[in-house]
């Protein structure tokens, strides 16, 4: 059951035509007005915006250096984990075999300082429960990837320089990478 | 005794006191208690106008609405309050802010009850916005026509989050220092935004320039953070509040006022 209903066309009469027609350049006037007005106010306020965002993002960070001196190598025992640096620095040096290499001490998972738990041989962070081992590999609990290490080598005293600005992940197979790892 | 009565008439001093000029120019409409009256006095009136004039009876059944959304408010207006006076003594700079709180808390006349009531009045908040939504959801109020309020409603829900979060690390102790970087190593995986999100490699932003080192003021939760979650804190998040709390108490009233039992 259709029904079909008559749309009804309502016609301008002539004369009207023609004089919305004269005006018809009025209005194109009146709109550029109208529409160069908001490009403009909306410009403004946008670039005002981008300002402020850029604001947000000062050119220089009072924040503690991120280079440090950990000492002669030979002060540190083959195969510890050592913890003298956790407190001032949140960095692990781990004295391998053949050499260095720095964990950082920020949990992957969301931030919090992983512990060095000596008799289970494991990182372990007190926030979530996230573990690594000894490699800095992740192995329990919520944290999504290993432990980052930083770059280290030997400043020109020949003690440890370690950079906490410059990350290795192992996920991104940077671990390989000559600052990784210090060969001694 | 007589004199005396006649001298000091209450009623005639009251009478001239509503007739007066000053009063007139303030209270347009006097107190005559007819429908007509009573909507014109909350009609022209800038604190009452987001009152309904006339409610249904339902309206005011505390079974009904747990008055949540009322409690909500009233709790708002408490922190506003509070908040206000800790700001006399609190100074957002790392050196001072710890210790200020101390010197609320200890050193301070009602201090201690100020800052209390400005932290339970904050947990509150946060449980009574919960059971509002929960109850407006139980009801089925969010549905046509107050779909719309159900958004600026969610709207306000993260604002009080956020409230929540931004005052957390104003204390400037252990506890905040630590909560806060949990949450903000969150922005780290914003889409688009955060440093390890999704699309970050794409966007190009670094640790330096993202959205967590915006909500930081840096790359560690430090002495610009601290200032940064206070400007957020006292200014940015109650404005915010305060135009969305504006159109959500407008909208129940344009949306047909407090739902009635289905």
């Amino acid at each position: 059951m259709t029904q079909s209903k008559e749309i009804k066309q309502i016609k301008l009469p002539a004369e009207y035509q023609a004089e919305e027609q004269k005006k018809s350049s009025n209005i194109d006037r009146r709109r550029f007005m109208n529409y160069t007005g908001w490009v403009g106010i909306l410009g403004g306020l946008g670039v005002a915006l981008l300002g402020f965002l850029r604001f947000l993002f000062p050119r220089v960070l009072f924040e503690p250096r991120t280079v440090f001196k950990a000492g002669s190598p030979n002060e540190y025992a083959v195969g510890a984990v050592d913890t003298r640096y956790l407190q001032s620095e949140r960095v692990y040096i781990v004295r391998e075999n053949n050499g260095f290499y720095a964990l950082s001490g920020i949990c992957t998972h969301l931030g919090c300082t992983p512990a060095w738990l000596s008799s289970e041989n494991k990182f372990k962070c007190p926030c979530h429960g996230s573990g690594f081992k000894r490699s800095g590999i992740n192995f329990e609990g919520p944290a999504p990837r290993p432990l980052e290490r930083l770059k280290i080598n030997l400043a020109e005293d020949g003690q440890l320089l370690i950079d906490k600005g410059k990350l290795f992940r192992q996920e991104k197979d940077e671990w390989d990478k000559p600052e990784a790892f210090l060969y001694l | 005794m007589r004199g005396l009565k006649e001298k000091f008439n209450l009623e005639q001093l009251k009478n001239n006191l509503i007739n007066s000029q000053v009063w007139r120019s303030m209270f347009r409409h006097g107190y005559e208690d007819t429908p007509r009256n009573r909507v014109l006095m909350v009609v022209d009136n800038l604190w009452l106008h987001l009152h309904p004039t006339k409610i249904r009876r339902h309206a005011i059944r505390i079974r009904f609405t747990w008055c949540m959304g009322g409690i909500t408010f009233l709790l708002f207006l408490y922190l506003t309050v509070t908040g206000v006076i800790l700001m006399f003594y609190y100074r957002p700079v790392g050196e001072y802010a710890y210790a200020d709180m101390k010197f609320l808390e200890f050193d301070a006349p009602f201090g201690m009850f100020m800052r209390n009531m400005h932290r339970w009045a904050a947990h509150a908040m946060v449980i009574a916005v919960w059971l509002h939504m929960l109850r407006v959801f139980m009801t089925g109020s969010y549905k046509q026509p107050r779909e719309f309020n159900w958004v600026i409603g969610v709207l306000l829900l993260t604002v009080t989050l956020l409230l929540s979060f931004t005052g957390y690390l104003l204390p400037w102790d252990q506890l905040a220092m630590w909560a806060v970087t949990v949450g903000t190593n969150m922005a780290r995986a914003t889409p688009l935004l955060g440093s390890e999100g999704p699309f970050a490699d794409f966007v190009g932003v670094t640790p330096r320039l993202d959205a967590r080192s915006a909500l930081l003021g840096g790359t560690i939760v430090g002495p610009p953070t601290l200032l940064r979650f206070y400007v957020l804190h006292c200014i940015v998040i109650p404005l915010i509040a305060s135009v969305l709390m504006m159109v959500h108490f407008w909208r129940i009233r344009k949306d047909g006022g407090i739902s009635g039992p289905l």
